[in-house]
C-alpha cells in the first residue's frame, strides 16, 4: 500500500488533468467551428479587391470594405491611445497610491461600469460630443470604446501590479531608485505580461462592437483620414450587410469578419513578439 | 513633505540634493490621481445622464415600472419585469458554464499543457473574444440554435423534462441558447485572465506544496488557484458584466418575447437588447425615456450584483499557504 | 512608461497622427440617416449620382427611421428617411417646417414554414391572418386553413408567429393592414413602430434576417418580410386575398396597383395598406426622406433637393426596381416633385 494514498490521488491528479484539458479544447473547437462556418460563407467574397476598394452598391461586382478597416484602425487606434495610459495610472493608484476607502470605491465602480451596455455608453458619448458639435465623428466613437476598454485595463493593470512580489518593489526602493521610477521603470515592465493580455482582450472586444457605432462615428462609404468627421468601420459595415436582404452582401459580412478576426490575429502575435523582445 | 506612495515606502530623503526628483515624483502622483479623480467623473457622468434621461419616464411610472409587465409602445406603458428577467438568468446560466469551464480550461493552459499545445490553444481561446458580436449572433441563430434544438433538448426534456425549467416547447430560440452563446463570449476573458493569474503565482508556493508531498493537482487546487482566488473573483466580474451588457448576439438568439416563464427553454428578452432593438426608432419622449431607464436598470443591476459579490465573497488572506498544506498533508497521513 | 514606449505604441501613435494630414475631400459630402428599408436602393442609386455628379457625395446610414427622426431633428444631418413621415409631436420638435417627400415603395410579404411545397403560395384571407397573428388560430390544420387551401396537406403542428423585435416601419406597415383588416386587431393591439404581441407563441427577430431566419429554421413558423428579401433569399409567400376580393401575391405590380389606387398622398394621409382595387396588394408602404423647408445652409440645402428631385425620378426609380423594390407610379411622382418644389433653396 503506497503510503498517502498515492496512488488514488495520483488517479484523481490525472482525472483533473483530463477533465481540464477536455475544457480547454471545448473551447478551442468551439471557435474553430465558428471559424469555420465564417470562413464557408465567406471564402466566396475574400480576394484582394476585397481589402483595398470602397463599397459598392448591390448589383455591382467588386466592391470591398477598405475604408472600414481603416476606420476600424483609426478609431480602435485612438480609443486605445485613450484607454491604456488611462487605465494603467488608474491601476498604478489602486495598487500603490489609493488611500482609504477610495480604491476600493473605485475598484467598485470600474465593475459597475463593464455592467453597461455598450449602447448607453454609445449614448453617453453622442450626448457628450455628437449633439453639442452637431456632427458625428470618428473620434466620438472613440471614447466610447476607450470607456468600454478601461473596466479591463484597470483591472487587469491592478491586479497585475499587486501579483509583483513585494520584494521586487522594495529592492528598487533600497536601491535609491526614486518613487515614480520605481513603480514604471521597474514594476511595470514585470507587470507588462498580463497587463498586454488584458489590453488586447479589451481591443479585441471592441474591434467586434456595433451598437456604440450608430450614434457616434455614423459610417461612410467614403474614404476618410480625419477623426473629427464620420467614418467607416468595419464591424458597423459588417452588421449593415449582415441583416440586408442581399447573398453577396451576406458573402461581404462573413468575409469583413474573417478580415476582422483577422487583424485582431496578427495584432495578438505583433503584442506577443514585442513582449518577447523587451525581456531581458 | 514629499509625497508618500501608499506601499512603497517612505519618500526618499536624498529629495533635498535632487529637487528635480520630488517635481517629478509629485507630477507622477498627481498624474495617477488625476486619472483615478478622470475615471469617477465619468462614471458618475454616465450615471447622471442615465438619470436625467429617464426622468419623464421616472416621473409618469415610478416604481410600478419595476414590476410591471406590459411594454405596450402603442399606448405607451411600459415595464422593466420581463427584462430585469431575462437579463439575470441569462447572465448567471452563462456565468456559471464559463466561470467553470474557463477556470479549469486556464488550469490546464497554465499549469499542465506542455508547451507546444498550451501556446496555440491560448491563442485560439484569446482569438475567441475578437469574433464581433454579430458574427456569434448570426451563428447562434444559424448553427447553434438547431443544434441545441435537435440534440440537447430531446435528451434534456425526456429524462429532466419534469422539471419546470426544462418543461415546454422549444424553439430553438430562447432563455436557453442565449445562456450558452453568452457563454462562449465570456468564455476568453475568465480562461485568459485566470491563465496568466495562475502564472503569476509565485513559484515558490508551489514548489512548497510540492516539498511537502502534494501532487501537482492537489498543489494546483489547494495552492495555486486560491492564491489567485482575488483575481480569479475579479475575472469572473468583468466576463459577467459583458454577459450583462451583450446585445447584439442575445437578442438574436433569445426569441424577444417580453415574458416571464419558467422554463428555461421559453424565449425572453434582455434589457440590452430591447433597447437596442427599439432604440433608433422610438420617437416619442416617453418612449425614449423608458429605454433609457432600461439602460438606467441595468446599471443599477450592475451595482447591486457587484456590491452583493464583495459583501458574500470572502477573500481569505492566505497568509500562511503553507501551514495550509501542511495541516492537510498531516491529516492524510493520519487518515491513510 | 515602457508600454508607451512599445513598438506597437509608437506605430498606433503614428497612424493616429497621419489621419490629421489626409488630403481633404474634394467634393461636398451631404449627411442622411433612418430608415434601413431604403438603404440598399440609396446606396446604389447615390453611388450612380455621384458618378455624374462628381462635386456631390452622400453618405446614407441606416440607424433606423426613429434615429433619422431624432437625427434629423437634432441637425446632425442634411436629411432624413423614414418609412413612417414624422407626425403632430415631431414636427413641434422638429421647430422648423419641413418637407416630406415619398421616395421609395416597397411591400411585404407573408413567408412561411411548411413541409410540402404549395404551388401559388399558401393562401391567406384578411381575417384569418389577423387572427393567426392574434393567436385565435393556432395549429396550421385549423379548418379555417383547410377550408382556404382545399387539396393542400397542412400538419397538425402549432403555428409559431414570428414578428419583427426591432423597432420597424416595416412593423408599422403590417400592423396599419392588421388594424383595418379586424378590428379585433385594432382595439386590442393597434398600430405601431412595435407593438405587443398577443399570440402565445410568438418570437420576435432582429431585423429581416432575423425574421427570414427565424422562419427558415422553425418549422412551422410564419413570419412577414420585405418583398426584396423573398426574392433574394427565393423564400416561399403566401397569396392574401385584397379587400376587393382577389387573391394576391407580392410582386412589383401588385404593389404599385396598390400605390395607383391613392396617387395624393401626403405626410398626414400616406397609408396604402388594405386598398380597394382590383389587383392592389394589401400590405404596402411608402418610405419619406425629410428636410427643412428652409434649410440653413442655403447651398448644401440646394444640393439636397437636386439630389431628391433626381431620385424620385425615372432613372433612380429604375435603379430601385432593379433591386425589388417598386418604382413610383407616374402619379406619385408628381406628387413627391410638387412637395420637392416648396424647399426653399
Amino acid at each position: 500500500m503506497t503510503p498517502f494514498g498515492l496512488r488514488r490521488r495520483r488517479f484523481v491528479g490525472a482525472l483533473g488533468q483530463v477533465i481540464t484539458a477536455l475544457c480547454a479544447s471545448l473551447a478551442a473547437g468551439t471557435l474553430v467551428v465558428i471559424l469555420l462556418y465564417v470562413f464557408m460563407q465567406g471564402v466566396h467574397a475574400l480576394n484582394p479587391a476585397f481589402v483595398t476598394q470602397l463599397p459598392r452598391p448591390v448589383g455591382m461586382a467588386g466592391g470591398g470594405v477598405a475604408n472600414g478597416i481603416l476606420g476600424s484602425i483609426v478609431i480602435v487606434g485612438i480609443a486605445a491611445l485613450l484607454a491604456v495610459p488611462m487605465g494603467v495610472l488608474v491601476g498604478v493608484y489602486l495598487a500603490f497610491y489609493g488611500r482609504g476607502p477610495f480604491p476600493e470605491g473605485i475598484r467598485y465602480l470600474g465593475e459597475v461600469l463593464s455592467g453597461v451596455p455598450s449602447i448607453a455608453i454609445g449614448l453617453f458619448a453622442y450626448t457628450l460630443l455628437v449633439q453639442p458639435l452637431g456632427h458625428f465623428s470618428a473620434f466620438s466613437a472613440s471614447v466610447a470604446f476607450a470607456m468600454l476598454m478601461l473596466p479591463l485595463v484597470i483591472r487587469t493593470s491592478d491586479e497585475a501590479l499587486r501579483a509583483v512580489p513585494v520584494s521586487v518593489r522594495e529592492g528598487a526602493l533600497a536601491l535609491g531608485i526614486p518613487t515614480y521610477a520605481a513603480v514604471t521603470h521597474v514594476v511595470l515592465p514585470a507587470a507588462r505580461p498580463l497587463i498586454t493580455t488584458g489590453v488586447l482582450l479589451a481591443v479585441a472586444r471592441i474591434t467586434g462592437e456595433t451598437a456604440p457605432l450608430l450614434f457616434t462615428a455614423f459610417g461612410s462609404q467614403f474614404w476618410e483620414y480625419n477623426p473629427f468627421n464620420p467614418m467607416a468601420e468595419l464591424s458597423l459595415q459588417i452588421f449593415t450587410y449582415a441583416i440586408s436582404p442581399y447573398t453577396e452582401w451576406h458573402e461581404q459580412a462573413w468575409a469583413g469578419a474573417l478580415v476582422l478576426i483577422a487583424a485582431v490575429f496578427v495584432l495578438n502575435v505583433l503584442a506577443r513578439i514585442s513582449l518577447r523582445g523587451a525581456r531581458r | 513633505m514629499a509625497a508618500s506612495a501608499n506601499g512603497l515606502g517612505d519618500a526618499p530623503r536624498s529629495y533635498a540634493t535632487r529637487p528635480h526628483i520630488f517635481l517629478l515624483d509629485r507630477s507622477f502622483a498627481i498624474a495617477v490621481n488625476a486619472a483615478a479623480g478622470i475615471f469617477v467623473v465619468l462614471v458618475l457622468g454616465l450615471f447622471a445622464m442615465l438619470v436625467h434621461g429617464s426622468w419623464e419616464s421616472l416621473h409618469a411610472f415610478g416604481l410600478r415600472f419595476l414590476v410591471s409587465s406590459t411594454w405596450n409602445p402603442v399606448t405607451s406603458t411600459f415595464g422593466a419585469l420581463p427584462f430585469v428577467y431575462g437579463t439575470v438568468v441569462s447572465s448567471l446560466i452563462a456565468l456559471l458554464i464559463a466561470g467553470i469551464l474557463g477556470v479549469l480550461a486556464a488550469a490546464y493552459l497554465a499549469e499542465f499543457a506542455p508547451r507546444f499545445i498550451a501556446a496555440p490553444l491560448s491563442f485560439l481561446i484569446e482569438m475567441l473574444a475578437a469574433v464581433p458580436s454579430v458574427v456569434f449572433g448570426l451563428w447562434g441563430l444559424f448553427v447553434l440554435a438547431p443544434f441545441l434544438r435537435t440534440y440537447v433538448a430531446p435528451p434534456l426534456q425526456a429524462h429532466l423534462g419534469w422539471l419546470p425549467i426544462f418543461a415546454g416547447p422549444y424553439y430553438g430560440v430562447g432563455l436557453f441558447t442565449a445562456g450558452i452563446l453568452l457563454a462562449i463570449m465570456i468564455f476568453p476573458t475568465v480562461a485568459a485572465i485566470t491563465r496568466d493569474l495562475i502564472r503569476a503565482v509565485p513559484s515558490e508556493m508551489r514548489e512548497g506544496s510540492y516539498a511537502l508531498g502534494a501532487t501537482r493537482w492537489e498543489t494546483v487546487r489547494r495552492v495555486v488557484l486560491p492564491a489567485a482566488g482575488s483575481g480569479i473573483f475579479g475575472a469572473c466580474v468583468l466576463a459577467l458584466g459583458r454577459a450583462l451588457g451583450e446585445t447584439i448576439a442575445v437578442t438574436m438568439v433569445i426569441g424577444n418575447r417580453a415574458v416571464i416563464a419558467a422554463s428555461l427553454f421559453a424565449p425572453s428578452y434582455t434589457l440590452s437588447s430591447v433597447v437596442a432593438n427599439e432604440f433608433t426608432e422610438a420617437t416619442t419622449s416617453v418612449y425614449l425615456s423608458a429605454l433609457v431607464e432600461l439602460g438606467l436598470i441595468l446599471f443599477l443591476i450592475s451595482v447591486v450584483v457587484n456590491g452583493l459579490a464583495r459583501l458574500l465573497i470572502w477573500k481569505p488572506q492566505l497568509l500562511a499557504n503553507g501551514s495550509r498544506v501542511l495541516t492537510w498533508t498531516l491529516r492524510r497521513r493520519a487518515g491513510a | 512608461m515602457p508600454i508607451l514606449r512599445s513598438r506597437f505604441m509608437l506605430g498606433a501613435v503614428a497612424l493616429a497622427g497621419t489621419t490629421f494630414a489626409g488630403p481633404a475631400l474634394a467634393a461636398t459630402q451631404l449627411t442622411g440617416a433612418g430608415s434601413t428599408f431604403v438603404y440598399p436602393f440609396f446606396s446604389k442609386a447615390f453611388y450612380a449620382y455621384s458618378d455624374s455628379h462628381k462635386d456631390i457625395a452622400v453618405n446614407y446610414q441606416s440607424i433606423g427611421s426613429g434615429g433619422g427622426i431624432q437625427q434629423f431633428i437634432a441637425k446632425t444631418v442634411d436629411f432624413g428617411a423614414s418609412d413612417v413621415p414624422m407626425d403632430k409631436n415631431e414636427l413641434q420638435r422638429a421647430g422648423a417646417p419641413v418637407v416630406q417627400v415619398p421616395v421609395a415603395l416597397g411591400g411585404e410579404a407573408i413567408t412561411y414554414n411548411l413541409p410540402t411545397a404549395i404551388p401559388g403560395g399558401l393562401r391567406l384571407s384578411r381575417q384569418v391572418l389577423a387572427d393567426i397573428y392574434l393567436g385565435k388560430i393556432g395549429r396550421w390544420n385549423d379548418p379555417q386553413l383547410a377550408k382556404l387551401n382545399p387539396g393542400v396537406s397542412l400538419p397538425d403542428v402549432p403555428i409559431i408567429v414570428v414578428h419583427r423585435s426591432d423597432g420597424s416601419g416595416t412593423t408599422y406597415i403590417f400592423t396599419d393592414f392588421l388594424s383595418s383588416a379586424s378590428n379585433e386587431w385594432k382595439q386590442k393591439v393597434g398600430i405601431g413602430k412595435s407593438v405587443q404581441w398577443p399570440a402565445q407563441s410568438s418570437v420576435g427577430g432582429k431585423g429581416n434576417e432575423g425574421v427570414a431566419g427565424s422562419v427558415r429554421q422553425t418549422p412551422g413558423a410564419i413570419g412577414y418580410v420585405e418583398l426584396a428579401y423573398v426574392i433574394e433569399n427565393k423564400l416561399p409567400a403566401a397569396q392574401l386575398e385584397n379587400r376587393a376580393g382577389r387573391w394576391v401575391s407580392c410582386t412589383a405590380a401588385t404593389v404599385a396597383a396598390a400605390a395607383a389606387t391613392k396617387p395624393n398622398i401626403s405626410a398626414t394621409d400616406f397609408s396604402i395598406v388594405d386598398r380597394d382595387g382590383g389587383s392592389a396588394y394589401p400590405i404596402a408602404g411608402y418610405t419619406w426622406a425629410m428636410i427643412y423647408q428652409q434649410p440653413q445652409d442655403k447651398s448644401r440645402g440646394k444640393m439636397v433637393k437636386d439630389v431628391l428631385g433626381w431620385i424620385v425620378g425615372e432613372d433612380a426609380q429604375r435603379i430601385a426596381g432593379s433591386l425589388n423594390y417598386v418604382p413610383l407610379p407616374s402619379n406619385v411622382q408628381g406628387t413627391a416633385r410638387k412637395a420637392i418644389a416648396q424647399i426653399q433653396a
